[in-house]
């Protein structure tokens, strides 16, 4: 399908706590999933990452022009990928990069990392797929006679 | 340069950046910035609020501990930790952060955080959109038993809460039991799938830590040693973190 995909190195878990070598694991599993030929790394990447702007409370303390400001940097790094999809295994990017997706008119699909491992595993489900594009959305539906 | 010198107003010793040293392993190394900027121009909070983290450790430094005190820029800044891993002096930075953020009577820090702190106080759950451990465990196992019927392929899948000698302990996030429980399942289908023996906590079982963010040090002790002891009473050997 073509479908290019990023991912984010969330700077808890990368940068904070385990360092390259879980990084190299994240990109194993990404890879895994969606093809080699259809990864592509950000700019920097790994522990060298941006933090996205959704950490540290930052989504909760109300400065949220400030907030959308800091993510332009986050925001640049993925629309030059190109890529269509940013896997985020992370809460907080996960919701700061949709919103940045929204605000700076990217529009590339942010996604959990589990909804791409079931997906690849053929066993994710009609009602499993809030944040699926719509070019993934009817892709190996698993018992699509539930969708709700 | 100027043809007088420049004033600063702080005062002549840094009582604030002292006090923070104290605190720290080799004092952060706070006092060793050779003002090179890797920190500065590597960050993308640089220039909210007409601060920098460089800037942010000078005014430190000089002692002008009431503009940092008022400055809002401690709440804009993440601590992802990319100045001090850049720094060739290894600076802690973030550490400063967090106790700038600790100067201010904690009922003036902002509304969202101490909100959100203040949720997961409330209860046993510790989860910051104050869902109790009954609705966590109704949602559970609502979804889990629907999701049995509906593809009989995970008849048998599990979702325990509790489950005493479980090798995982499982948090989880508070945005899915309340906001949009069909995403608690892939991750479930995940460990079902790797044969993963997990279980969630009734107590502690919320992942979100807004304590933390909120520089409210006994708060955020109480939510982490809640979910840490629940574990521990329940004898699991592996805490998964999902945030």
């Amino acid at each position: 399908m073509k479908i290019k995909f990023t991912v984010q190195d969330p700077c808890q878990i990368v940068r904070k706590s385990f360092g390259e070598p879980i990084a190299e694991d994240l990109r194993f599993v990404v890879k895994s999933i969606v093809g080699e030929e259809n990864f592509i790394d950000m700019e920097p990447n790994r522990s060298n990452n941006f933090c996205c702007g959704g950490g540290g409370g930052f989504l909760q303390s109300g400065f949220k022009e400030q907030r959308l400001k800091y993510g332009k940097v986050k925001d640049g790094q993925i629309q030059a990928t190109g890529a269509q999809y940013c896997i985020a295994a992370c809460h907080n990017c996960h919701a700061q990069i949709h919103e940045l997706s929204e605000s700076y008119g990217g529009h590339y699909q942010v996604v959990h990392l589990w909804t791409m491992i079931c997906l690849s595993l053929g066993i994710l489900g009609p009602n499993e797929r809030e944040y699926l594009g719509n070019d993934l959305k009817e892709v190996a539906v698993f018992h699509p006679e539930t969708a709700m | 340069m100027p043809e007088t010198a420049l004033a600063i107003g702080g005062q002549k010793e840094s009582f604030f950046m002292k006090k923070v040293m104290e605190s720290l392993p080799e004092g952060g190394n706070l006092n060793m910035c050779l003002t090179c900027g890797a920190c500065a121009s590597g960050c993308p909070a640089t220039e909210l609020e007409g601060m920098d983290p460089r800037k942010f450790l000078r005014m430190a430094a000089l002692g002008m501990d009431e503009v940092i005190e008022k400055s809002d820029w401690p709440w804009m800044c993440t601590m992802c930790q990319r100045c001090i891993y850049v720094c060739p002096m290894k600076i802690d930075i973030p550490q400063l952060v967090y106790h700038a953020r600790a100067l201010r009577p904690r009922e003036q820090r902002p509304k969202g955080i101490l909100g959100s702190c203040d949720m997961a106080l409330k209860n046993e759950s510790t989860s910051a959109m104050g869902a109790s451990p009954e609705d966590f465990r109704f949602v559970v196992e609502d979804v889990l038993a629907e999701y049995r019927e509906a593809q009989p392929e995970f008849k048998n899948m599990q979702a325990p809460i509790d489950k005493q000698g479980a090798e995982f302990f499982l948090n989880q996030n508070s945005r899915e039991p309340v906001t949009e429980p069909d995403e608690l399942v892939p991750l479930w289908k995940i460990l079902h799938v790797v044969g993963a023996d997990w279980t969630y906590g009734s107590k502690g079982w919320a992942g979100e830590n807004y304590c933390m963010f909120l520089a409210d040090d006994r708060s955020w002790e109480h939510v982490t040693r809640l979910t840490a002891n629940q574990a521990d009473t329940l004898g699991c050997k592996v805490f998964l973190n999902t945030e």
